[in-house]
């Protein structure tokens, strides 16, 4: 078996504004993205065979990877979505790698955008998550139940408090302050958080991570083509993913999740360790979400989330920033699209408001997670 | 299909009682029975929601037992807003994930308490809540 790791490269990425995109459909949004990938990696759509992305939620096409490559100017000779809710564009970036190395694509743009903020209308039908008729005749609905349930759980088995959980959105809100493209930039207090108010007790408003419009593209190619790019190409080190259960009904567990074994595949393929890393991009639809992965990431042992997250350690400047663009929970949520072009931009060097720079980053660990806490993807990023 | 101010489709809220897997069990809970697929190869309980195949052995080979209805709340939240206008005067209500003594799982409510009374590891039975069209398996601290 090929070690993959280091034999391809992120060499263009493009976000979109992102919030408030009232005038912007989801087509749209989509096609700003791949167009500020393709101007920052120096290339135009015509010298692009491949095209991954994520069906969107409100207007499932069959393969809209394809209708997107034509929309695009893209002829692509790979072309699918891939269907991993928020471990989606991590997945598409790891597809990308093995269909290059495959030989089947050189050049291939993964494209994620939403429309979630403000209204979409659309012709077509919205995507079922599936097996919602197991749960809402129970008045269980929402993504936040699901976590709460992991909240809950993890308060019980290791004292977590709301005020641990806190630690997580503070700090990721101070890393929005400092990022001109973020949603919410006003600082946010512990009283604040306690104060905001219960959505599914055990979380609470500021524990929620945004509902955006926005989008975001990175371009992946092999590491010996990257050395024509003009921006400096960040290398895909490690890759992995774990999918522990599909719903609620069958977790085994809600306090240890995808992400252990996926990040140990990670580790092991980039042949480096949790104290390796220089920043964490994790997931973090809400603050549990990220708690519980910067354990299962290996950054402390299972259990200890709720001390690790405090003292400045997920902080710009700490031991291991965590979320430096203000993540789902400040900044957008695109499923996770952003903290890839977030790693991409910490490592090139000179892209970020200089306050939330990591100093001198050379190597770094993103995470997506989807689903009812169901799927897990990990990347390991460094600086070539 | 209704929409919502974000114009997303509104959620039913119900159960599917045509789902093929799933009609012996939503009969059985009309007689007040909680029931569940037990397989006839390696005799485990498959689990929720109701599939052709064991999930254990993939034997498709099984019968529907009747359960006894005791279990033990794995967790459970509290919903303080309202995701379907039938809620909006319920709120805050329970929603558990209750482990059936036999094996399987439901998201189900604890009910005949406060929310906050509810607890981690509290055990419970079954109750039966009676509808028009379907009964839902609910939950109570065990006697």
């Amino acid at each position: 078996m090929t070690n993959l790791s280091g034999k391809c490269a992120i060499v263009g990425m493009g976000e979109t504004v992102v919030g408030k995109r009232p005038d912007a459909t989801t087509n749209s949004l989509h096609l700003e993205a791949i167009k500020a990938c393709l101007d920052d990696a120096g290339i135009k759509a015509s010298q692009v065979d491949g095209l991954l992305t994520n069906q969107p939620l409100n207007d499932s096409h069959r393969s809209y990877a394809t209708k997107l490559s034509h929309m695009a100017g893209i002829d692509p000779l790979f072309a699918t979505d891939l269907a991993l809710g928020g471990a989606t564009p991590i997945a598409m970036v790891q597809h990308a790698v093995m269909a290059i190395e495959a030989g089947m694509a050189t050049t291939v743009v993964c494209v994620h955008a939403r429309k979630r903020s403000t209204a979409d209308p659309s012709p077509g039908h919205p995507i079922r998550r599936g097996d919602e008729h197991w749960e809402e005749p129970w008045g269980h609905f929402a993504a936040a139940g699901g976590h709460a349930f992991a909240a809950a759980r993890h308060m019980y088995e290791f004292g977590t408090t709301s005020e641990d959980l806190a630690h997580v959105a503070i700090s990721t809100r101070y890393h929005a302050s400092l990022n001109k493209n973020a949603t919410l930039r006003k600082p946010m207090t512990m009283e604040d958080h306690q104060n905001s108010r219960m959505i599914v007790a055990p979380l609470r408003l500021l524990d929620c991570s945004l509902e955006s419009d926005g989008g975001g593209a990175v371009l992946v190619t092999s590491a010996e083509r990257a050395r024509d790019f003009p921006k400096k190409a960040v290398s895909i080190l490690g890759m992995g993913q774990h999918h522990p259960h599909w719903s609620l009904l069958d977790a085994p567990t809600l306090t240890t999740l995808g992400g252990k074994k996926s990040s140990e595949t990670a580790y092991r393929m980039a042949g480096l360790k949790p104290k390796d890393m220089q920043f964490a991009q994790i997931y973090d639809c809400f603050t549990i979400t990220a708690l519980i992965t910067l354990e299962d990431y290996g950054f402390c042992k299972k259990g200890e989330g709720k001390d690790f997250v405090k003292n400045g350690r997920i902080t710009i400047g700490g031991q291991i920033p965590l979320n430096t663009h203000g993540g789902l929970l400040s900044q957008a949520h695109l499923e996770g699209q952003l903290h890839i072009t977030e790693a991409v931009k910490q490592l090139r060097g000179n892209e970020v408001e200089p306050e939330r720079q990591v100093k001198n980053a050379k190597v770094g660990i993103v995470s997506g997670h989807g689903g009812s806490l169901a799927m897990h993807a990990t990347m390991i990023l460094g600086a070539l | 299909m209704s929409k919502d101010e974000r114009g997303r489709a509104t959620r039913r809220g119900q159960p599917f009682l045509e789902e093929p897997e799933a009609k012996p069990f939503w009969a059985s809970l009309r007689e007040h029975k909680l029931t569940a697929q037990r397989c006839a190869s390696c005799q485990k309980i498959f689990g929720f929601p109701p599939q052709s195949h064991c999930p254990h052995c993939l034997s498709n080979e099984f019968k529907w037992v009747e359960l006894s209805g005791k279990g033990t709340i794995y967790s459970h939240i509290a919903y303080h807003r309202a995701w379907h206008p039938a809620y909006q005067d319920k709120v805050p209500y329970n929603v558990s994930l209750v482990d059936l003594d036999e094996g399987g799982r439901l998201v189900t409510n604890v009910v005949g308490l406060p929310p906050e009374q509810v607890k981690i590891g509290m055990k419970v039975e079954v109750i039966f809540e009676d509808t028009a069209d379907f009964t839902l398996p609910k939950f109570q601290p065990a006697k």
